[in-house]
């Protein structure tokens, strides 16, 4: 049992357990069936209810099956920190999007995936993220006359 | 006859500058998306996807299905000279090709994948072109009931051969269903999982999942490592890169074999490049006067899968544009395209839009030949497009996916999705969900919805309709049969293997 707790399966199965039960509950709320056939709630309450099955066999799955290999396994803590830093890096540059722009935004986020994460020289993380934020706007903005998203600085 | 005067218009159509410059930009990016590891033609075609808006929707669809066939040409060239498959469908082509790279056959490795890929590639659209106009008359006696089963054995078969847990193929395609059916119900204007948030009233944008699955949960994957792959010298100049007379004289049945199968594979759904290229390789290892070379670079192992892959394309728009069922994660963005541009792919489809289909049809032609060219004589420049470092590519990826998710919806909040998304396409990744299923729920989710709830008022609620006509009890019945036999099969697996485990 406390080999399963190690495994993603079971975890996943767990939280795809509860969004079924989540779908199936405000299901509930909608009409099943009415006068012109079935409702609102018609759908999501069978595709919720198949989803509480399968993942609760996953989450079965992952407790009876006998899997030392996995077990064993553990996760790539450095693997996991460089692309959850990737990945937190896009969220900053987004919620900054409101207010520097896509131009500074986008810059700073490519200059910190250069600079920080692969390390790269500054004189190569600058001229990449600012020329690739330039090349977006040439591209983009005055080429195909699209619009990028713009802050209160820029 | 209505084929070769539908040919001709596509001709008109697909000879224009316009279209030619388009299927040009097509198959060049997709020949360096398929290059690029990391980076699929899903991705690719969904980041480009909103900046079409704007575009001719002829023009605009050369283009992306020029990305989807070109990425099969690019794919080889990695999987020849970095051991690393440019692309799924590529797998394969490691197996032989890499091995003969390393014997100093690079050359002709690359040059009979781009001819089987040209042979197999002109093969499929030739087929698409035969059996799609038939295909589509017959299923204009489709009704909701069997549009809801052809779905559901569509599903079933994207499920059964996404990946190797069943299980999780479910789990997925469940949570695509769930996302297409955020929004206002348009039958009884409810609103159903907004969480109360206005922005999700008009539901979820497909372009946003499909991004942030694809492109953002591909970058993720990729910051992962930073080690690049070391790559093979490549010989220079057209003369090297030429089979022998005696090298196509081999492939003669691999060309076949790669052409017939990959198409047939293509036409059902869920089976994929992958799939065709697996199975074309197997056949022609079966049939082979020696199979036991395989695997150390015979040039038939390289021929048969590039061929079956690219047949494939040909074979898998024939259910995507007669029947607007997409049979993978590529072709589900490919609908949602024709869709966002007010077609509607199914049987009318042809007749509705004959510039649109056989300019598609006449434009893949021209398009191979185009491939033809470019992987042949030019390969070489292709090959340096893999000493692009990852610094420099990523960033980039993330800021055409931003721009594509934007340009879509003018809207921030899309944007925080994206993000999202792109979390959960990596968490996937990582504990090897597949996302094909989670996009074809997703597309199909909307459809498969209206098409049970209309069966079920035309029956006035009884649920046996599904089952009382033919065609829906037939489609139903195998796509249950599909489900149901692995089940059985690997739980008796898993009892066996408990019950040796006991012993």
């Amino acid at each position: 049992m406390i080999d399963a707790f190690r495994k993603g399966d079971f975890w996943a199965g767990l939280a795809l357990a509860a969004l079924g039960a989540y779908i199936v509950k405000e299901s509930l709320g909608w009409v099943y069936l009415g006068e012109d056939g079935p409702g609102a709630g018609f759908f999501p309450r069978w595709y919720g209810i198949t989803m509480v099955f399968f993942s609760l066999l996953m989450v079965a799955g992952a407790v009876l099956k006998r899997d030392p290999a996995s077990a064993r396994s553990t996760l790539n803590w450095s693997e996991l920190r460089r692309a959850l830093g990737c990945w937190l890096a896009l969220v900053i540059c987004v919620a900054l999007l409101k207010v520097l722009g896509f131009f500074i935004a986008f810059s700073l986020l490519g200059w910190f995936m250069i600079a920080i994460m692969f390390r790269q020289p500054q004189r190569i993380a600058l001229s990449v993220s600012i020329g690739g934020a330039l090349g977006f706007y040439l591209l983009f903005s005055w080429g195909l006359d699209l619009s990028l998203p713009s802050g209160m600085l820029f | 006859m209505d084929v070769i005067n539908g040919l001709m218009q596509g001709f008109a159509v697909a000879m224009t500058p316009t279209a030619l410059a388009m299927c040009f930009i097509g198959v060049l990016l997709g020949t360096v998306v398929g290059v690029l590891p990391g980076l699929g033609p899903p991705a690719t075609i969904a980041m480009l996807l909103p900046l079409t808006f704007k575009m001719e929707p002829t023009g605009a669809m050369i283009m992306l299905a020029g990305i989807y066939y070109g990425a099969k040409y690019g794919g080889s060239t990695t999987s020849i000279l970095l051991n690393v498959p440019g692309e799924s469908a590529s797998v394969v082509t490691c197996l032989d090709g890499y091995q003969m790279a390393r014997n100093g056959r690079a050359g002709p490795a690359l040059g009979i994948s781009a001819i089987a890929s040209f042979i197999a590639g002109t093969f499929g659209v030739v087929a698409l072109m035969l059996v799609a106009p038939p295909l589509a008359k017959l299923s204009l006696a489709f009704s909701s009931p069997e549009y809801f089963a052809l779905m559901v054995l569509g599903l079933a078969m994207v499920v059964l051969l996404a990946g190797e847990s069943l299980t999780k193929a479910i789990l997925a395609m469940l949570v695509g269903l769930w996302i297409a059916s955020m929004g206002t119900d348009l039958f009884s204007a409810t609103s159903r999982f907004t969480f109360g948030m206005t922005n999700l009233l008009g539901g979820i944008d497909f372009v946003v999942v499909a991004i942030g699955i694809f492109a953002v949960g591909e970058v993720m994957a990729n910051m992962e490592s930073s080690e690049p792959a070391e790559m093979l010298p490549l010989p220079k100049g057209l003369r090297n890169l030429m089979p022998t007379w005696q090298d196509m004289k081999d492939c003669r049945f691999a060309f076949v074999n790669g052409s017939v199968l990959g198409f047939l594979i293509g036409v059902l759904p869920g089976a994929g490049s992958t799939i065709a290229s697996f199975l074309s390789y197997g056949v022609e290892k079966a049939v082979s006067k020696h199979p036991e070379k395989f695997g150390t670079g015979v040039i038939e192992g390289v021929a048969a899968p590039e061929g079956a892959n690219n047949a494939e394309t040909g074979g898998a728009l024939v259910p995507l544009l007669t029947l607007g069922i997409p049979g993978s994660g590529t072709t589900a963005i490919l609908l949602a395209a024709l869709v966002l541009w007010g077609f509607k792919p199914g049987p009318l489809f042809i007749e509705e839009s004959p510039a649109m289909f056989w300019g598609l049809v006449a434009s893949m032609y021209i398009g191979n030949v185009m491939l033809l060219i470019l992987n042949l004589p030019l390969v070489s420049v292709f090959a340096q497009l893999l000493k692009l470092p990852g610094y420099a590519m990523y960033p980039l990826i993330l800021g055409v996916s931003m721009i594509g998710v934007y340009t879509a919806s003018s809207s921030l909040f899309d944007l925080g999705l994206l993000t999202l998304f792109g979390l959960m396409g990596y968490a996937m990744r990582k504990l090897h969900f597949p996302t094909g299923p989670l996009v074809l729920g997703l597309v199909l989710g909307d459809g498969m919805e209206k098409a049970l709830r209309q069966s079920l008022m035309m029956s006035q609620g009884d649920i046996a309709i599904l089952w009382q006509r033919p065609i829906p009890a037939v489609l139903l019945a195998i796509a249950v049969l599909l489900l149901v036999v692995p089940l059985f099969k690997k739980f008796n697996a898993m009892r066996v293997q408990v019950i040796d485990q006991e012993a």
